[in-house]
């Protein structure tokens, strides 16, 4: 039998005024944080912004949030029964939703405004 | 609402940053360009590259003698005679050369008494295979590069930026239309080359093993700007991707390496060794290659004899804890976090999509033919014919990022000055400025349900009807996703969404006519209504878009042109 985790996350694209959002979701033991949010986008809300790559290897370095107030990975976080707050790391500047702009400076696109 | 486009302008643009891309970015500075690295994720930290957990192919001869002919050898053997002989032959003499630099940047491949380690691994005639402990291959060699590119004059980076079109100018390429994910706004990008290095298409797959972002954007890209591509029906399947229990914090390609330094054995739910039914006997040690690997479990899983999860069981209850922590590490540990004792238990294994051999068609001086256009690493079709040995990927994107960054700054050197306009910018500027009143359709979704349809019906093993029933669904699905893409604003992920199904629908089709069109079984393509190799089907497949539509044709001619 799947348990189920009752996951608030943080939407909006302003600091300022944004809001919870909860989602139940179903997971077997063992599964990760990100793939509830994968859940979540194919099952709830498409337009749930949260930045990954490759999804399960912790590789790639992409997917850090806040989870109750810790900065982890969402892909080697795991899911738990009972409530989990998923916010956008506090500390860097807000993009959308769960993504925040991570990229060291030199690694950000500069173009030109004609 | 429309946006205003941010500009940008380079000599060379490269698209994707991983160990092609950030190569040939390196490469073509070094000849004095200016280089605009796009990724649209992180830079060098997505892709296929820094999920490398091994081996790198290479005729070192540091273990034992070796010459680049027998690493040729082995590579044309495995590709059942479809191998593009000059890609080949370019991919084994250069691998030295670049394992070399690398080695000078300091990428530490392993050693043992100041030598470097090659292991051995199936279809190589010798120990061939250099590789970074523990696992730790793809992470070092993007780390080096992303070091190497921070400290090369005249690369400027970009990230979260997503190239949607390549602009053309006539018959040539002078740049791309890219989404800037983080603010939402459309950037015009011109340039005298464009390099497209954004890897494969395993993200078509349900079960896959490399980053979420290799959709096959980069076929799409050069398709629809005029370039050919070849080989496409041939998917590579890893056979022994992890199925259970549920692990995180490690690749599913892991068991590979662990083959290779321990052997292990297969086993199906009797607990008997199975491989020697289709033609390989391991007796304990890696031999099977990876398609008979991949349609041997297929094929136990049918007949009643898998895994509780659809698969077989990987077995290395023969080693010692002495034995798997000499072999890896901290890995053991990782394993432990997740409720795995390789001395107690066994794993359930399953094919994965892995690599695709097939890709954009080139010369050996990485051109497309569509003037200004290049492609490097596994972008890039034929090198590898109908199948890829082990280990051949990593070295592939060193030689050819190195090869397709030179061949860039010269041909950039002959462009007088970097080209303003183009023929379809506002058509591109115009899909990007669209917001599609059907905003109830589900992108993530429509994702999951091709990569569903792409594994039960275009995966290791294929019959005429599955592949028809794929390009229906395929129809479909390219109905529902309609000509606008939803939402707007920054990191819209239903618009990335969108833009990523408009390339993987088309590539999706590539796959699927080009597997239908051929009527044999070969390497990675397993037709089971063709069960037998067929002579007259020794020849390569080419896909182009004429018209709007994909055409898929007999492309010997233009593989013995680039090979000679």
């Amino acid at each position: 039998m799947s348990e189920r985790s009752l996951l608030t996350v943080w939407r909006g694209s302003d600091a300022q005024a944004g809001r919870w959002e909860s989602y139940e979701v179903p997971f077997e033991p063992g599964q990760s944080v990100l793939d509830g949010l994968r859940w979540i986008r194919i099952n709830c809300d498409p337009s749930l912004a949260v930045r990954f790559s490759c999804i399960n290897a912790n590789a790639c370095k992409e997917c850090m949030i806040e989870l109750d107030g810790e900065t982890v990975y969402a892909c080697t976080a795991r899911l738990r029964s009972g409530e989990m707050k998923l916010a956008p790391l506090s500390n860097k500047t807000l993009v959308r939703d769960l993504v925040t702009e991570i990229a060291p400076p030199a690694e950000r696109f500069k173009g030109q405004v004609k | 609402m429309s946006v205003e486009p941010m500009r940008a302008q380079a000599d060379v643009l490269v698209i994707g940053s991983g160990a092609a891309g950030m190569y040939a970015a390196i490469e073509a500075a070094r000849a004095g360009c200016s280089v605009l690295l796009a990724d649209r994720s992180l830079i060098g930290r997505g892709g296929a590259t820094v999920m490398a957990q091994m081996t790198v192919a290479v005729a070192l001869g540091s273990e034992t003698p070796d010459h680049w002919t027998h690493h040729y050898d082995d590579t044309l053997r495995a590709g059942r005679g479809l191998s593009n002989e000059a890609l080949a032959r370019l991919l084994c003499e250069q691998g030295p050369d670049c394992i070399r630099a690398m080695d000078e940047w300091g990428v530490g491949w392993a050693r043992k008494d100041g030598r470097i380690t090659q292991a051995m691994a199936p279809g190589h005639d010798r120990p061939r295979c250099v590789y970074v402990d523990f696992l730790s291959t793809g992470p070092a060699v993007s780390k080096t590069l992303r070091t190497v590119v921070n400290r090369t004059p005249g690369i400027r980076r970009a990230g979260d930026l997503c190239v949607v079109d390549l602009v053309r100018h006539g018959s040539a390429v002078t740049g791309a239309v890219a989404l800037h994910l983080g603010s939402g706004a459309p950037v015009v990008i011109n340039t005298k080359t464009t390099i497209v290095a954004t890897g494969g298409l395993t993200r078509l797959y349900r079960r896959n093993s490399a980053s979420a972002n290799m959709g096959g954007d980069g076929y799409a890209l050069a398709l629809r700007a005029g370039a050919v591509l070849t080989d496409m029906e041939f998917v590579q399947f890893f056979p022994i991707g992890h199925l259970a229990p549920r692990l995180v914090g490690m690749d599913p390609i892991m068991w590979d390496p662990f083959r290779y330094k321990l052997g292990g054995r297969l086993l199906n739910n009797r607990g008997e060794e199975f491989t020697q039914t289709y033609g390989v006997v391991e007796d304990g040690k890696y031999v099977v290659t990876r398609d008979v690997g991949s349609y041997a479990i297929v094929k136990e899983v049918e007949a009643g004899r898998g895994s509780p999860h659809g698969g077989v069981y990987l077995s290395f209850q023969h080693c010692s804890e002495r034995a798997l922590r000499d072999a890896f590490g901290p890995v053991i540990d990782k394993l432990a976090a997740n409720g795995i004792d390789l001395t107690q238990t066994p794993v359930e294994v399953a094919p994965i999509a892995h690599y695709h051999m097939g890709g954009i068609a080139v010369d050996d001086a990485m051109r497309t033919g569509v003037p200004g256009l290049f492609a490097a690493g596994e972008a890039v079709g034929g090198a590898n014919g109908a199948n890829r040995l082990s280990g051949n990927a990593v070295t592939e994107a060193l030689v050819f990022g190195r090869q397709a960054g030179r061949s860039a700054a010269a041909h950039a050197a002959r462009v007088n000055a970097v080209p303003d306009g183009g023929d379809n910018i506002r058509v591109t500027l115009d899909l990007l400025a669209a917001d599609a009143p059907q905003s109830d359709l589900n992108t993530a979704e429509l994702v999951q349900r091709l990569q569903a349809t792409m594994q039960d019906d275009v995966g290791p093993l294929r019959t005429a009807d599955k592949l028809a029933r794929a390009l229906e669904t395929i129809d479909a699905m390219t109905r529902q996703l309609g000509d606008t893409p939803p939402g707007a604003g920054s990191f819209d992920m239903r618009r990335l969404d969108w833009l990523d199904l408009r390339n993987m629908l088309l590539v999706a089709r590539a796959v699927t006519q080009s597997a239908l069109a051929r009527t044999e079984t070969r390497g990675a393509q397993q037709r089971e209504d063709f069960p037998q190799m067929s002579p007259q089907w020794a020849v390569n497949q080419v896909v182009s878009w004429r018209d709007g539509a994909l055409a898929v044709s007999h492309g010997e001619a233009a593989t013995k042109a680039a090979a000679s």
